[in-house]
Order: structure tokens, then C-alpha cells, then sequence
């Protein structure tokens, strides 16, 4: 026994006597290794089934479509297509792909790969959660629903080994911003095939070894719940531009646990701040905290089915009523903006002109329209959300706000994130939080939400007259006219308040001050080509 | 003592067989499904995921096919990760935590047998209020707690530890293995005191010391094997114990084991990984405590009546 306990005496002298370890951070500095905190174990990396930021993360960095995000935001760059041109009607996109894309294997990146690849996305045996993204091509829904079968009848086709030509149902003026995300992008037919078919979910083709794709890295290890390493792939058509050599993704799901791997130089990036750290963060003026704009809004659902809040004027009283300013400043804390329009203001140059007052005579004047002279004879309603101490805090302001404002009571209800999804898809809720990323800068991302039928939509409004300009703006070419009808709709929007706005997302991590070439834009999109380390 | 081992085999068949069974109904009475997401997925992607999962099917079909698989050892590949089953899951996962749970068991015995025979041996003396009064605090105050406090010690402020990580930096495994150990070794040493106070007063002791024995070997060779009893008794729990409930040293430390599996397969509602951890976790837990059982009959003969 004694012998035992000297051993780890020993053992723990000798380790802590190794007190001058380099840190990752300074040792990656050297060695152009990043070290990336990335939220948590990705689902998987195969592009056509996870859905996810960190998947997305990781996926940026090995594979590419025909378009690749712009670092600082806007419209996007050349990827696998060097150039493209748009019919006048605005249908037709015909894609040069780069004669110099190669695969991580060294094969060729020919039109036929992305033909290939939507039919494997559109293959409803294979389950691909993203389908949707494909639907703006003609026939790709038709596809899927089974009404034709002959892939070839879709509007995606190679024309020749560097010519990929796409038909779109209507014109699409975003289409190409939707090319930036992950589910349309190629991945290697035989490589898929190989380890499985064409609607394997289980193939092992995405195992390290295996993996082929056509990203700037490759990927070299992943351990389950501990890193994934990806190293520079020198077929990457673009290789010269790559300065990075490696990037650590840690799954790191404790936000505390990150904060202090950061602070302990593990980590050059974090996922995210800890939410009560970022007030005294913001205060100490660490330079290390980068608060960036992001393309999402925090919002609370109403259902509009309700018996109570089917009356616009009381859903106008309880978003009339929240002081949003105060929530930003007195409980999120972090940057965060109040919002006044569902659309993030500026996604690609748009900006809203909607206006969300806060003036409690209007909003008590509205409820006593309603019905409710001083709150009388409200019902006690319910807000709903997922179990988090955040959206805690915010429902408790709202809460006082209206029992102040309006003299109504609500209670709230915290549920686990499952239960609170299948409460919400089910309309088993009265008001609910919620949030909304943007999945390509476009106001169409926000505004196609609250559509009539679309699944996300979950208050059970319609508007028939929403629908049509949003329908409309999507079939205009001119940007111009276009957003003109975007905030036409927005401004019904706004009017009837199916969903209160309560604040614009903001992107809150910590940054080592060695991370270079690392652009602040809306999607929180970080292309590792542009991304490299270096000490001032 | 062979016939003992058997027959508590052969009960634990059945107890797997019911924890299987309530667990594979349960999990399907909880609300919400595991394809349920932030972004809604429409009913044809829902009935397709479905039917890629054998979700379709009628239950009883999929209780007979999920059971028919556990039999060989298949336990469904995870709904969470496609592309990995269950099974790979747990083993990948399972040599960490065992590899946590023997250094803090090692710790643990270490540091609670050594403080629990010293404050038995010298009653009511510093030596015996200090260790006790430490392995009080160390039963009160929580992993969650302690790891956090030793990582701010000696992960940031004497920047002589890593503060997280299992295998990726040289010292990473000796604060988790710190942190786990020093509540066991509290109860270790709390249950030691008790048992070698309790042996110290028999005859038999006091005869060893009428023999001429050194207390030494009064100590290590007579006191300590009937002391140490309800350690034994306290060890299989403890390692299973070890095992499932190592998932908030886990998440603190960002360490790869099983617990974090476990925890977030309810969260996710990955039917087949709840099931998979829970069936593997209940067989640990039902060994344990026939392997500690079958050590305290090799100490104690009353035990084998």
C-alpha cells in the first residue's frame, strides 16, 4: 500500500515539475496549429445528413460547393465554379467549375459530382434534413415526393466535364448565397459508393482514412467526444492561399470548462462566452472578447389560435409593452441589439423600416380594445421555453414588464428541449421563445418563416397577403424592388405580430489576438483559407 | 461458493431483461422524438428518417428486433450519430472511464485507507479530527464544485496542470482523477475508521498483542483484514458508481468517457443509445456488486453461511 501511494507522490511530483509546458495556444503559434472550441461532438461529417453549427464548422474546412462564403460578408466568392453566368430571366445558372479542383485523393472535381451529389441529398431513403435547400431547382421536390422518378428530369445537369447547368423553378435571386451551405455542397460518388450506397446513412466513408472531399484540409484523426484534427490538403485548388497547417476542433459542450481551457492557453477560439462572464468581460475591456453582428433574432412565438391571442390588438399590447432596450442592457448583457423587425437589419444590404414602439398607454389603450381595461379579466398564460437559465432570465423581465405595463399575469414553464420542440410543433403552447439563424444572408432566410404551411411557422398565422408579396419578391430580379416588397411584407408582419421580436442576435467568443485573417460577417462564416496565426 | 456465483448469475438474467424492457418502453413514452430539431423537418423527411431508423414498424415488432439484436451484442446503430453504432460507441468510451475510475479508486483507497487507520489508531487526537474533519468536507462538497476550485488553483493561477483534456497534454489526467478520488476517499475513510474501531476492541486483538506482536503487524496482518470489511462492501457500488456517475467529472474536464454519452442520449432521445448505455451500465453495476460480494465472503467466512 505504501509503496502504491509513493508511486503517485512521485508520479504527481514529476508531472507538476513539468511546470513550463509550452501552451497549445503558443506551440500552435509556431506551428500554424489552431485550436478551435467547437460547441460539441458534430453529428457526423457528411455533409447531405447533419444539420448544425459545429458541424458546419468542421465541414467548412474540408469541403466546398460551387460558391464559398465571403470572409467579410456579402455575396459570395468562387468556389469549385470559377465563374457563372444567370440567364436574363433569371432561371438559368450555367457553372464553370475550376479545372483546377481536385478531390483531397487527387481526382478531378467534374459537373457530374454535383449532379451525383443532389441526387443523394434529394433520395428520400437517405433522410437528408435539408431537402428544402434543393427545392428552388425544377423538379428537385417533384423528386423527392416521389412524383417523378428519372433524376435526370431534374434541372441539374452536367453539360460537359466543366459545365453544370441549373434550372430553377423561379428566379431565385439568392441562389447563390444558398450554395454557401453545406447541404448542397459535392462529395466523392466513389468514395460514397464504396463504403456503402448512394442512401447509406450509416456508410463509413466519413471515417478518417476513408474521408475524401474537396475542402482546403483534410481530415487526418477524429476521437469520439475528444478532437478532431483536419491537416492542409494540398490538392485543394487554392492550396497556395491555405496558411494553416492544422486545426484542432475540441466538442466542448461545458461552457465554463471552455472558458478556463481558453484562459489556460488550450484554445485560440471559443464557441461562445459564458453568459454571466460576458458583462464582466465587456467591463474589464478584455481584448480577447469579440462580440460580432449575427444574422439572428430572438423572438417570442404567440399562437395565434389561441382563444386570447388570436386578437391582434392583444398581441400588439404585449410587444408594445416589453422595453427591449432594458433587457438588452440590464439581463442579456452581451452586446446583444433590441429589435424592431423579425429581419435582422442590413442581411445583404437590407434594412427594415418596421418600428416596434415601447409606450404603455398605447399598449394599455389596445388591451382595453381587446377587452382588458387594466388587465381585467386576462387570462393567466403561459410562456414556454427550454431549460436554460438565460431564457430564464429573460422570460422572468418579461413577466414583471407586463404585470407592470399591463397588470396581466403569465407563468412560466421550462421544459426540456425535446419536450419544449414537440410542444411548440404541436401548438400546445400559448407564447414560446424562440430563435432564428439565418441559413444564407438573404431576407428570404427570416421572411419565408412565418409563411402559411412552413413548418417552422408554428403560430398558426396566415396571411394571404403576407404570403403573396413575400411569393412575389422571390420572383423579382431587381434587388431594389425586390426588398421594396420584402418590407412591405415585413411591415404586415410587424402589424399582426404572429412573433414579438425581442432582440438581435450578436456572436460572442473569445479570440486569441494571434488569430489573423479571422473576418467579423453575418453567417459567422470562417473559412480556414483566410485564417492564420501570427504574434504582433 | 462456486454455486453462490452461479446462481447470482443466473438472477441477474432476468433483472437485465426487465431493465431492457421498461427502458425500451419509457423512452418511447417520453415526449418529443429524437428527429425533433430547431429547424422543423417536414412530415416526408420525418416518415423517411423514420423508416430509415425501423421506426415505422409496430412496437412489439421493433421490441423483438431490438431485443433479438441485444442477444448478439448488436444494440441498433445511435439516431444521434449516423454512421456509428452503439456498441463502437460504448467500447470507445469505456476505456476512458474505466482508466478515470481505477485512478480514482486508486486515490481514493490510498488517501482514505491510510487517514481512516490513522484516525482509528490515534482516537480523539489531531490525527484524527483533521483527516475526519477533511473527509467530511470532501462527502459535502460536490464534484462540480471541487473540480472547478482545483482547476483554478492549479490549472490558472499556478499554471502547473492542464485544465482539461484526457491524453492530449502531459498531467491532464491528474485533476479529474484528484477531483473523483477525493469524494470516495472520504467515505473510504470515514467507513475505514469506523470498521478498524470496531475490530481494535475484539478479543482477538488484544491477544495478538498478548502474543508479543509489534502493533505494526497487530495492524496490518489481524486489524485491517476484518477493518477493511465494509470498505470491500463499499467498493463494488462505488466502482459501478465510479462508472455511471463519472459524467459531471467528465463535462468539467472534457474528458471522453461514457458518462457524457449517457447523459446527452436522453437528452437527445437516441432511443438506442439510452438503452445501450443503460443495459451496459445495469450488467456493471449487478457485477460489481456480485464481485465485492464474492470479496467480502473471501474475508468474512460468517459471510458464506
Amino acid at each position: 500500500m505504501s509503496k502504491n501511494y509513493l508511486n503517485l507522490f512521485l508520479c504527481l511530483i514529476f508531472i507538476t515539475s513539468c511546470g513550463d509546458n509550452i501552451s497549445p495556444v503558443d506551440s500552435g503559434l509556431e506551428n500554424q496549429i489552431f485550436h478551435f472550441g467547437n460547441g460539441s461532438e458534430p453529428q457526423g461529417l457528411d455533409p447531405h445528413i447533419v444539420t448544425g453549427v459545429p458541424e458546419h464548422h468542421i465541414l467548412i474546412a474540408l469541403c466546398e460547393g460551387l460558391t464559398s462564403s465571403n470572409p467579410k460578408g456579402g455575396e459570395p466568392l468562387p468556389g469549385m465554379a470559377e465563374s457563372w453566368t444567370i440567364s436574363e430571366d433569371g432561371r438559368v445558372y450555367t457553372f464553370n467549375i475550376n479545372q483546377n479542383a481536385k478531390w483531397s485523393n487527387g481526382d478531378k472535381v467534374i459537373a457530374d459530382d454535383f449532379v451525383w451529389s443532389w441526387n443523394r441529398v434529394l433520395t428520400p431513403s437517405l433522410g437528408s434534413q435539408y431537402t428544402d435547400m434543393l427545392y428552388y431547382v425544377e423538379g428537385a421536390q417533384d423528386f423527392y415526393d416521389g412524383k417523378i422518378n428519372d433524376f435526370s428530369k431534374v434541372g441539374v445537369k452536367a453539360i460537359d466535364f466543366n459545365t453544370l447547368e441549373v434550372v430553377l423553378k423561379n428566379p431565385t435571386p439568392f441562389f447563390l448565397g444558398l450554395l454557401s451551405h453545406y447541404s448542397t455542397w459535392p462529395v466523392h460518388k466513389e468514395t460514397v459508393l464504396k463504403h456503402g450506397s448512394i442512401d447509406d446513412r450509416n456508410g463509413q466513408w466519413t471515417r478518417p482514412g476513408n474521408f475524401v472531399c474537396n475542402g482546403p484540409m483534410q481530415l487526418k484523426t477524429w476521437e469520439l467526444n475528444n478532437k478532431i484534427v483536419v491537416e492542409k490538403n494540398p490538392f485543394y485548388w487554392d492550396a497556395e492561399m491555405v496558411k494553416l497547417n492544422e486545426i484542432h476542433y475540441y466538442p466542448v459542450t461545458n461552457v465554463m470548462t471552455e472558458d478556463r481551457m481558453f484562459r489556460a492557453g488550450q484554445l485560440h477560439s471559443t464557441y461562445t462566452v459564458p453568459a454571466q462572464k460576458c458583462p464582466v468581460y465587456i467591463e474589464e475591456s478584455n481584448p480577447n472578447l469579440s462580440i460580432d453582428p449575427y444574422m439572428g433574432t430572438y423572438f417570442y412565438r404567440t399562437n395565434t389560435l389561441h382563444p386570447v391571442l388570436k386578437d391582434k390588438k392583444v398581441r400588439k399590447a404585449l410587444a408594445y409593452s416589453i422595453n427591449r432596450k432594458q433587457i438588452v442592457d440590464k439581463v442579456s448583457q452581451c452586446g446583444q441589439k433590441p429589435a424592431f423587425s423579425f429581419t435582422p437589419p442590413g442581411a445583404n444590404g437590407y434594412q427594415p423600416k418596421t418600428e416596434i414602439p415601447y409606450d404603455i398607454e398605447l399598449a394599455k389603450n389596445l388591451l382595453a380594445e381587446a377587452g382588458y381595461p387594466n388587465g381585467e379579466g386576462f387570462p393567466v398564460l403561459e410562456i414556454l421555453f427550454n431549460t436554460s437559465e438565460d431564457h430564464r432570465k429573460i422570460a422572468l423581465a418579461v413577466q414583471q414588464m407586463w404585470q407592470a405595463n399591463l397588470g396581466i399575469s403569465v407563468e412560466l414553464v421550462n421544459m426540456d428541449w425535446k419536450v419544449y420542440l414537440s410542444r411548440e410543433s404541436s401548438g400546445d403552447f400559448q407564447i414560446s421563445r424562440a430563435g432564428w439563424i439565418g441559413d444564407y444572408e438573404d431576407p428570404n432566410t427570416f421572411l419565408d418563416l412565418p409563411m402559411p404551411g412552413r413548418g417552422n411557422n408554428k403560430t398558426g398565422w396566415v396571411n394571404r397577403e403576407y404570403e403573396k408579396l413575400v411569393n412575389q419578391a422571390n420572383q423579382t430580379l431587381d434587388q431594389e424592388k425586390r426588398y421594396d416588397l420584402f418590407r412591405q411584407a415585413e411591415s404586415i408582419l410587424i402589424d399582426e405580430l404572429p412573433v414579438i421580436p425581442i432582440y438581435t442576435y450578436v456572436r460572442q467568443i473569445q479570440l486569441s489576438p494571434d488569430v489573423k485573417g479571422w473576418d467579423s460577417n453575418y453567417l459567422d462564416h470562417h473559412h480556414p483559407k483566410y485564417i492564420y496565426l501570427e504574434r504582433d | 461458493m462456486l454455486l453462490i456465483f452461479l446462481k447470482r448469475v443466473l438472477a441477474a438474467i432476468p433483472v437485465l431483461i426487465i431493465v431492457a424492457s421498461l427502458t425500451f418502453f419509457f423512452v418511447r413514452l417520453a415526449p418529443g422524438g429524437p428527429f425533433d430539431s430547431d429547424r422543423a423537418v417536414s412530415q416526408e423527411v420525418l416518415i423517411n428518417l423514420q423508416e430509415a431508423y425501423n421506426l415505422n414498424a409496430p412496437l412489439s415488432e421493433q421490441y423483438f428486433d431490438y431485443m433479438s439484436g441485444v442477444l448478439v451484442g448488436d444494440f441498433g446503430p445511435s439516431f444521434r450519430y449516423p454512421g456509428r453504432s452503439v456498441s463502437e460507441m460504448i467500447f470507445t468510451g469505456l476505456p476512458v472511464t474505466l482508466e478515470l475510475a481505477v485512478y480514482a479508486i486508486l486515490i481514493a483507497l490510498c488517501v482514505g485507507i491510510f487517514s481512516g487507520v490513522l484516525a482509528a489508531l490515534k482516537r480523539n487526537t489531531f490525527l484524527d479530527f483533521i483527516p475526519m474533519a477533511i473527509a467530511m468536507i470532501g462527502i459535502c462538497v460536490p464534484t462540480f464544485l471541487m473540480g472547478p476550485l482545483l482547476v483554478l488553483i492549479f490549472g490558472i493561477n499556478l499554471e502547473l496542470l492542464p485544465v482539461s483534456g484526457w491524453d492530449n497534454l502531459p498531467g491532464d489526467k491528474i485533476l479529474p482523477s484528484i477531483t473523483l478520488g477525493f469524494a470516495y476517499a472520504a467515505y473510504i475513510a470515514r467507513l475505514s475508521r469506523g470498521g478498524m474501531l470496531e475490530i481494535l476492541g475484539q478479543d482477538f486483538i488484544r491477544t495478538a498483542r498478548a502474543k508479543g506482536l509489534s502493533e505494526r503487524a497487530v495492524v496490518t496482518k489481524h486489524a485491517m483484514q476484518g477493518g477493511l470489511i465494509p470498505v470491500v462492501s463499499f467498493l463494488g457500488p462505488a466502482v459501478a458508481g465510479l462508472l455511471a456517475g463519472s459524467f459531471v467529472v467528465e463535462t468539467i474536464f472534457q474528458i471522453p468517457g461514457l458518462g457524457r454519452f449517457y447523459v446527452e442520449a436522453a437528452f437527445n432521445r437516441d432511443y438506442t443509445m439510452i438503452l445501450g448505455t443503460t443495459i451496459f451500465f445495469s450488467a456493471m453495476i449487478v457485477f460489481f456488486n456480485l464481485l465485492s460480494d464474492m470479496a467480502v465472503m473471501l474475508f468474512n467466512p460468517r459471510a458464506r453461511d
